[in-house]
């Protein structure tokens, strides 16, 4: 399959069951609301050092929130439940708990329930007060700039983890150009995020490693610098990949985000040095979820 | 399906004890048995139809017509369902009840909704004393659901409140608050004297300054995030709590009752 000159490898990314959950993030502007957003998503770029992978879905306008204000939505998402909601606690504790002017609220109605304010209570040393609304539970905690409002609990749902697929090109700034307009145009499909640095990661892995304390260690047959070396996997003209990682709460979110993803890649064609688009897998027998790029954008 | 519907014939001398015609006791009764059902008035059992004319079949709805401030227990421990009442109601209104939905157009007595636990009243008259309270000697009174009185209150009310709300649109009386470990009652109109009197927690929203209290501690001025949404749950409402002009969230809190334990506040709307 040739997309604006760019070739779509009959390939699939494979991806993994997971758990999410969502908040929303709301302070006295979007300034405060993103700032504080920025913290409790930082440090959560991949679930095999950071615990979590995390990343902010949207912006949202004062009349989408619980309180009328400007807020941020964000998406955690761990390979479990109790991992999720020990990260979960930890970073509103000390992102949003600790940011100027914040509230917490609730992003899953549905779902099981864990912790979002209902712990961070305790912090009110015995004058937190709590009230019930329209069947939630919210914590009012006195702190120096005023009250922190939390709800008590979110929910936690069944997710998706790990849908990828990489971009390469003639050269980086080509690559990283054709990464960033794929990455403005997933943005605004719901439910999903990219948690690397700017939604775009330049350090692919792949199983197992030649030290044996390491599960992971770099895609060498996706590296330019080694294509004399090892058993490569691009061509001569490749001179940089790079890759988008998505997780989203089904399959269907992901299938979108990649489509609308990739097609922003394409657009800009082989005119912009985009040579090829493949996909990161384990040969299908790690991870339950597949997409096949060809089937995404047939 | 036709509300079920008991036509007062003519308003009896004693009171009379309501709590039989609830929606989950005539669920699956004939007209014939509900007309048979014995009620209590005075020191007499009566048949409810001596007293009332009954006509139609849904009893998930049920109305009450020409009612009187003698018919007492009306709706007492309802589970679900409506229940309308067409005048006034007597003591007891919705006692402990703990779903659906009462509808007074007139006045009501004493303790209504005492010790209730979800569902929602509304009152368009009056309501007496003891609005929302637990029953004499009890510890512990309404523990949730909505209250919306469209007139005045009476002494007392909310006391021994555990978790709810009690929206009064008009005055509320002496003692409001009285005794409130949790919960929220917000009163548009005037309030009487000792507000909150021995309150362990729980809010009082006022939109009028109460009288001044030793008992309670000026915490200053403040914005508060949650009031916002406090009033956009009222918002499902048919009262002024539901009117966007009537909404704040800059109020001046005082923390008390201070003899008490002091973990209730009265927040007062700041114009």
């Amino acid at each position: 399959m040739i997309i604006n000159g760019v070739a779509i490898d009959a390939t699939f990314a494979e991806a993994f069951p997971m758990k999410a959950t969502r908040a929303i993030i709301t302070a006295q502007n979007e300034k405060w609301a993103m700032i504080s957003a920025q913290a409790m998503t930082g440090f959560a770029t991949s679930v095999i050092a950071c615990g979590c992978e995390a990343g902010i879905e949207r912006v949202l306008d004062p009349s989408e929130t619980p309180d009328g204000r400007p807020g941020v939505s964000i998406m955690i998402f761990a390979m479990g439940g109790k991992g999720l909601a020990k990260q979960l606690e930890t970073r509103a504790g000390q992102c949003v708990l600790t940011s100027p002017t914040s509230a917490l609220f609730a992003g899953i109605d549905g779902g099981t329930r864990i912790a979002l304010g209902k712990n961070l209570r305790y912090f009110g040393d015995g004058f937190q007060v709590s009230k019930l609304i329209d069947g939630k539970r919210y914590w009012r905690i006195p702190v120096m700039d005023g009250e922190f409002l939390t709800e008590a609990t979110t929910g936690q749902v069944d997710a998706v983890g790990g849908g990828n697929f990489l971009v390469l090109a003639e050269s980086q700034p080509q690559a990283l150009a054709a990464c960033e307009a794929a990455i403005e145009e997933m943005r605004k499909i719901p439910n999903v995020i990219m948690p690397f640095p700017g939604g775009v990661v330049r350090s692919g892995s792949k199983v197992g490693s030649k030290y044996a304390a390491l599960g992971a260690s770099t895609n060498d047959a996706f590296c330019p610098t080694l294509k004399g070396m090892t058993k490569t996997d691009l061509s001569l003209e490749i001179e940089s990949v790079m890759e988008i990682v998505i997780d989203g709460l089904t399959k269907e979110d992901i299938d979108k985000a990649m489509r609308v993803g990739i097609q922003a890649v394409c657009d800009l064609g082989a005119a912009n040095g985009i040579k090829r688009i493949s996909a990161g897998n384990y040969g299908g027998k790690l991870g339950p979820f597949h997409f096949h790029l060809q089937e995404i954008m047939a | 399906m036709s509300a079920l519907t008991f036509t007062l014939k003519h308003q009896p001398n004693q009171r009379v004890d309501m709590s039989p015609l609830v929606c989950q006791k005539l669920a699956d009764l004939e007209l014939a048995e509900i007309a048979a059902i014995t009620l209590q008035n005075g020191k007499r059992k009566v048949r409810v139809d001596e007293i009332f004319s009954v006509a139609g079949t849904d009893a998930q709805n049920i109305v009450i017509k020409n009612s009187f401030g003698k018919l007492d227990f009306i709706g007492k421990e309802l589970e679900g369902g409506h229940i309308t009442v067409e005048g006034d109601a007597g003591a007891y209104l919705g006692l402990g009840m703990k779903a659906g939905e009462i509808e007074v157009s007139g006045d009501v007595g004493l303790y209504a909704a005492c010790e209730m636990k979800k569902g929602k009243l509304t009152i368009n008259g009056n309501a007496g004393d003891f609005l929302g309270a637990a029953l004499p000697g009890n510890k512990m009174g309404m523990k949730g659901g909505i209250i919306l009185v469209k007139g005045n209150v009476g002494e007392r009310a909310g006391d021994h409140m555990r978790r709810g709300n009690i929206l009064i649109e008009g005055n509320a009386g002496d003692y409001c608050g009285s005794r409130m470990t949790a919960g929220t009652i917000a009163v548009m109109g005037q309030t009487g004297r000792y507000l909150g009197f021995a309150m362990r927690r729980g809010t009082l929203l006022l939109w009028n300054q109460p009288q001044a209290s030793a008992r309670f501690n000026d915490c200053g001025a403040h914005t508060l995030a949650f009031l916002p949404i406090l009033f956009t749950s009222f918002k499902k409402l048919n009262s002024k709590f539901a009117d966007n002009s009537m909404a704040f969230n800059r109020v001046q809190r005082y923390a008390g009752d201070m003899s008490e334990m002091g973990r209730g506040e009265v927040l007062v709307k700041i114009s």
